[in-house]
């Protein structure tokens, strides 16, 4: 799909700015994990000051990685996707521009209010009503930016990446707007229009599609551009990618209240929940086979290049998430799992394993052609970096879910007589172990993120001053 | 099927997406917020007084929610360690929920009560003094943090416009309970409420209450229906 025509004038340097941005959000946001995961192990680190409290930076923590990293991670390579495969440059460029600094205002904004206790009290949705105004209108912008450019596109047909980065538009703007319903108290403080039992419908409706479209759509439409991109190859199946986009979008709307298992929510929406959650299996796999079937016939290429080991890698832990998500949303399974240290393993086996795996795999391949270099400056930094990620990331999720399961046998375990075996501290004193092994997993992790800033530094920092100059090259500017 | 009209067509593709995306939550939420039992308040379900309500708050603002849950779910064991499951109505006045989704520390649906306001005093400011094998932090700053003129008022104002039956001179009395008292009196005291309802004993007593109940007389009718959904809960205290 390259260069059969003659070129159109791309839109690279809001690209850039979100590429820069995704690796500075990642050591941040996984910095401030680091950190409320050592307080789990040391709760006086907070030294008694308010806004390094866990309670409080747990939020800012949620945020950063989901709308600060990752966020940036979809702008840069939608922006990326749909210039290249409509062969159009971006619509209304200076729109464009907006969303990158609006969005890094929403960041900044959240960055503040977070430790400062100002919070709505749902999670993944605590930014106040000012910020979710500012929310709604870069991600308005956004949408108008990304379809304006579909538009105007040069070839006939929409390259599929862009129906999955479409639709986490559409359905991002939905929930956050239905979500974010509330009346002010003022500036700082508001209340959710819905009470009880259907504001935790809503919330979870929220919740579960901020994972479904934020964190899976999103991140598909970056796979079915850069796996295919990194591996050389035409994706796998046409067809399948028809099928499972369709039933992935109309399926995981339903998932929600497999969150509210047993709890007063009424039967028959739990139900409803866990019956499409376990359909959902399905078209989820769906894009895993699409994704890791595209490199039959250049399996070799594994070997050598570290990119496409990140790319692949996330795709196994996407399989395996969603494997394990359908399995948790079953009742039986839920009233071990649910409130345990497993959910937190299951988010990051997500989080870590795909999401920030395949945004880092996407962001080594764009990062060379966004400052026109060959490749990377190290590529044995990448294996590295791949090395640090895939590790810290098993480190992660194996102490959770050893620790969520004992959790959940010791809080039901009872005695011959019908009395409890465990009080809820014997549970907390149990798991210290598996908290120093996550914070371990976390560092891990975390240090691959630096590595990571190096290299895209070296990469990116203009040639030596000895190096002659030859044009005048500094046009990008 | 002709994917290929759909392929070639922006608008026909954001359509079909946005008509694939709305019916989960038409079907699971608007029915649900037509559902008597799941939003009308539970029997007896007092209204939080103006220093519960800025306990609340601060609850929110300290970000509580992040390691306890206010649900006990319909589970033998959690009826056993917690108290009776927790009912729909017994939120139906909270702007948000606060049902919680992690327990790094034990659940409080069943809490009031439970301590005396010291010992919560203890250890709100340092858990650690009560429960030594304790990880949550210590909040001393509450002690510190006095309720200001005018908050509690701005609060109940807020919620009566998205439904909290608040009256008039619920909301004019708000500054002589709250001013002067400190964060933490304001939070144990929303702590102490947060108990299974007890529907009111006898007759008399209900001729008590004029203004504040009137938005639940369906409720009234079908006081059993509210109570324990879990056979195996009686036993246990």
């Amino acid at each position: 799909m390259e260069k059969k025509l003659s070129t159109p004038q791309y839109e690279d340097s809001v690209i850039r700015g979100f590429a820069l941005m995704t690796v500075v959000w990642g050591i941040v946001g996984m910095l401030v994990g680091v950190f409320i995961a050592a307080e789990l192990l040391w709760p006086e680190l907070n030294f008694d000051i308010p806004w390094i409290t866990y309670s409080r930076l747990r939020p800012l923590h949620t945020n950063a990685v989901i709308f600060a990293f990752g966020g940036s991670a979809l702008f840069a390579t939608s922006y990326w996707c749909v210039q290249r495969t409509c062969r159009a440059g971006l619509f209304l460029p200076w729109l464009a521009k907006f969303t990158f600094w609006g969005w890094q205002a929403v960041i900044v904004s959240a960055a503040i209010t977070l430790p400062l206790g100002i919070t709505q009290g749902k999670e993944y949705a605590e930014l106040e009503w000012p910020i979710d105004v500012l929310i709604a209108i870069v991600w308005v912008s956004y949408a108008i930016v990304f379809f304006g450019t579909i538009a105007k596109r040069t070839v006939s047909h929409i390259y599929v990446a862009n129906w999955f980065f479409g639709a986490y538009i559409l359905a991002v703007a939905l929930l956050h707007i239905v979500n974010s319903a509330a009346i002010p108290i003022n500036l700082f403080h508001s209340y959710s229009a819905y009470a009880g039992a259907t504001d935790a419908m809503v919330q979870w409706w929220y919740g579960h599609n901020a994972v479904g479209f934020f964190l899976t759509a999103g991140f598909l439409g970056m796979m079915y551009y850069f796996v295919p991109k990194q591996a050389g190859r035409p994706i796998y199946s046409y067809r399948l990618s028809i099928v499972h986009f369709w039933a992935l979008i109309a399926v995981y709307m339903w998932a929600g209240p497999h969150h509210l298992h047993y709890t007063s929510l009424p039967d028959w929406v739990q139900s409803l929940g866990m019956v499409f959650s376990l359909i959902l299996l399905a078209p989820s796999w769906g894009g895993m086979i699409n994704g890791v079937m595209t490199l039959s016939g250049a399996w070799h290429k594994l070997r050598e290049d570290p990119i496409l080991k990140f790319l692949i890698v996330s795709l196994s832990f996407y399989g395996m998430s969603t494997f394990e998500g359908p399995m948790m949303s079953i009742r039986t399974v839920n009233a071990l799992s649910h409130y345990t240290d497993w959910t937190i393993g299951h988010v990051h086996s997500g989080a870590l394993g795909w999401v920030a795996m395949i945004s880092i795999g996407s962001i080594y391949a764009l990062i060379p052609k966004l400052w026109g270099r060959k490749e990377m400056h190290s590529i044995p930094a990448i294996n590295l970096h791949f090395w640090l990620s895939t590790i810290g990331t098993v480190l992660y999720i194996v102490a959770m879910w050893s620790a969520g399961v004992m959790q959940g046998l010791m809080w039901r375990a009872t005695e011959a007589d019908g009395t409890l075996t465990y009080s809820f501290v014997e549970s907390l004193k149990a798991t210290y172990p598996f908290y120093a092994v996550r914070l371990a997993g976390g560092l891990v992790f975390f240090s691959g993120m630096l590595v990571m800033a190096w290299n895209v530094w070296r990469t990116i920092a203009p040639p030596q001053a000895q190096a002659v100059r030859i044009t005048g090259a500094e046009a990008r500017a | 099927m002709n994917h290929d009209l759909i392929e070639r067509n922006v608008g026909l593709m954001a359509v079909l997406t946005a008509v694939a995306i709305s019916f989960g939550g038409l079907v699971e939420i608007v029915p649900l917020m037509n559902q008597k039992s799941a939003t009308e308040p539970a029997v007896g379900l007092p209204m939080r007084t103006a220093l519960e309500v800025v306990g609340r708050e601060v609850y929110l603002r300290e970000g509580c929610y992040n390691c306890h849950s206010q649900q006990v779910r319909s589970l033998a064991e959690e009826v056993l360690r917690y108290g009776p499951a927790s009912q729909a109505g017994e939120s139906a006045w909270d702007h948000p929920f606060q049902w919680g989704s992690k327990r790094t520390g034990p659940d409080l649906a069943r809490v009031g009560g439970r301590y005396s306001e010291e010992w919560h005093r203890l250890h709100l400011t340092n858990p650690r003094d009560v429960v030594p094998e304790s990880n949550m932090p210590g909040y001393p700053w509450l002690n510190k943090a006095k309720v200001e003129s005018g908050e509690a008022a701005a609060m109940m104002t807020a919620l009566r416009r998205v439904g909290v039956p608040f009256t008039d001179q619920d909301i004019a009395a708000a500054d002589a309970s709250t001013v002067d008292h400190t964060h933490m009196e304001a939070l144990i005291a929303y702590l102490q409420t947060l108990k299974v309802p007890q529907p009111p004993v006898a007759s008399p007593a209900a001729a008590e209450t004029p203004a504040a109940d009137t938005a639940q007389p369906a409720a009234e009718a079908a006081p059993a229906d509210a109570t324990s959904a879990e056979p195996a809960a009686e036993a246990k205290p």
